[in-house]
């Protein structure tokens, strides 16, 4: 019974955190769906709707704040808002990376694609999933998942690699491809970005349950 | 009930004990169904005011209040104003628990006697759910012919509340409800206060900044008679406009 009031305050500000993750997901997808057809106008959409997220953001946020003003926390209950805090942050960011993929939509103007997608799309799900899985950790407190996430980062740096090494033989072969190619490393270097934010909220997730600030 | 949403309302609020002036100028609006802290340093004038709202400074000598305090639609200080019904209209829970000296139960249904307002085979009924109110109905309904005094303060502080719930006030006046109380009961009293607002209005007075910080929706802060802010809590706790409110909230001073 105790402080059920507080503990509910921050239920709510969990299930805001979840409902940001959810937007930050579709962003990206949505961006690598923008990419894989040229979609300007759907780019220009998504690039617009970056503010909706900022906003959540900045709630949160506030939210928090007011919580460490009036409610005093400590101990699970600080690390908690603490780490809610470097959550929003660290969504907030993969958001301006799925709007930078969204202006690299923009950028390639009329002109096509370089090359049909194979593993940009498969990075982009790989990410996704780990923001779904990592915010589920969080709600569970599950620190075996959270470590078990931060190993899924070194499949996504693998995609960059290869993705990388590949457009690198395109513009050996033809330099005239070397623009619309540096586009796509750009788009794999956000996503791969995302990745690594989400391995950030996995150290945050270790923190928030164990106390512990893990280094490398 | 005001259709205003506004539960108390006081205009150019002035009180003075003699040639003291206790309060000046005091312009507040409590919303109803919220708990409003008011919050100061010793003497700055806030259980004055608490009592202003059911007139429980009329009993001290050379008291002379002017300006309108209306609570619902009703001008409290004019001249005919039915005191019963007031303090029926804004109940008042003190410092330290104050149960009379009788059992848990004629504790509750003193008040029903005293007001007649209910026959007495409904008192049973409207004892149990008082308690239950007050979360005290599971651990004393076996107890209900102990006395009140053999219960731990917190308990007996939860009685006090009970005992003012079936007189169907519209307002709870607390005066430091907690200043007797250990930190758990402190905060068990807290949580009560957040059930009871679904309910009631709750005005609260205490030195326990920390306590309006939690507890309350709306905080007014005083010094020296006068009300310097009132706003959200979490407005008054994050950014408070006047630097004095600032300065006490922070422990510089007070």
């Amino acid at each position: 019974m105790s402080r059920e009031h507080f503990q509910n305050m921050l239920r709510e500000v969990e299930h805001e955190l979840v409902s940001m993750g959810e937007m930050v997901v579709a962003a990206i997808d949505r961006s690598v769906q923008a990419l894989k057809h040229v979609d300007k106008a759907e780019a220009e959409a998504i690039i617009a709707a970056d503010a909706a997220i900022n906003c959540k953001r900045w709630d949160i946020e506030n939210k928090c704040v007011q919580l460490f003003a009036t409610q005093q926390p400590v101990a699970g209950d600080l690390r908690e808002i603490v780490s809610f805090m470097d959550l929003v942050s660290n969504l907030e960011r993969m958001a301006d990376h799925a709007k930078g993929i969204a202006k690299i939509v923009v950028m390639h103007d009329q002109t096509p694609l370089l090359k049909p997608l194979i593993d940009i799309p498969r990075m982009a799900e790989k990410a996704g999933a780990m923001i779904r899985k990592s915010l589920h950790a969080f709600i569970t407190q599950d620190v075996a998942a959270a470590k078990a996430i931060i190993e899924m980062d070194n499949e996504v740096d693998a995609l960059y690699e290869q993705i990388f090494r590949e457009l690198l033989t395109y513009m050996m072969e033809d330099p005239r491809t070397i623009t619309r190619a540096v586009y796509l490393i750009w788009v794999s270097h956000n996503l791969e970005r995302i990745a690594d934010r989400v391995t950030n909220i996995c150290e945050r997730i270790i923190f928030m349950v164990t106390g512990e600030i893990c280094g490398n | 009930m005001s259709m205003s949403g506004i539960a108390i309302a006081t205009q150019r609020l002035d009180l003075f004990y003699g040639d003291f002036q206790a309060l000046t100028a005091i312009d507040l609006q409590v919303p109803e169904r919220e708990v409003t802290a008011l919050i100061g340093p010793s003497g700055c004038g806030k259980s004055t005011l608490l009592r202003v709202f059911n007139r429980m400074n009329d009993l001290i000598d050379g008291v002379r209040v002017s300006g309108r305090v209306l609570v619902g639609d009703e001008d409290i200080y004019a001249p005919g104003a039915d005191l019963l019904r007031l303090r029926e209209k804004v109940g008042m829970v003190f410092q330290r628990p104050n149960p009379f000296p009788l059992t848990v139960f004629d504790n509750i249904a003193f008040g029903l006697a005293v007001h007649k307002l209910a026959p007495r085979r409904e008192y049973d009924m409207i004892v149990e759910q008082a308690l239950r109110d007050v979360l005290l109905w599971d651990d004393l309904k076996d107890k209900l012919q102990r006395s009140a005094l053999t219960l731990s303060l917190e308990q007996q502080q939860r009685l006090c509340i009970a005992r003012v719930l079936p007189l169907k006030p519209q307002v709870l006046l607390m005066d430091e409800p907690c200043s007797a109380l250990d930190p758990i009961a402190t905060l068990h009293i807290e949580e009560l206060m957040q059930k009871l607002k679904q309910e009631y209005t709750i005005v609260i007075v205490t030195h326990n900044m920390q306590q309006a910080a939690r507890a309350s929706d709306r905080t007014g802060f005083m010094y020296l008679g006068k009300l310097i802010e009132f706003g959200t809590t979490a407005r008054i706790f994050t950014q408070p406009a006047q630097e004095l409110t600032e300065n006490y909230i922070s422990g510089r001073f007070g």
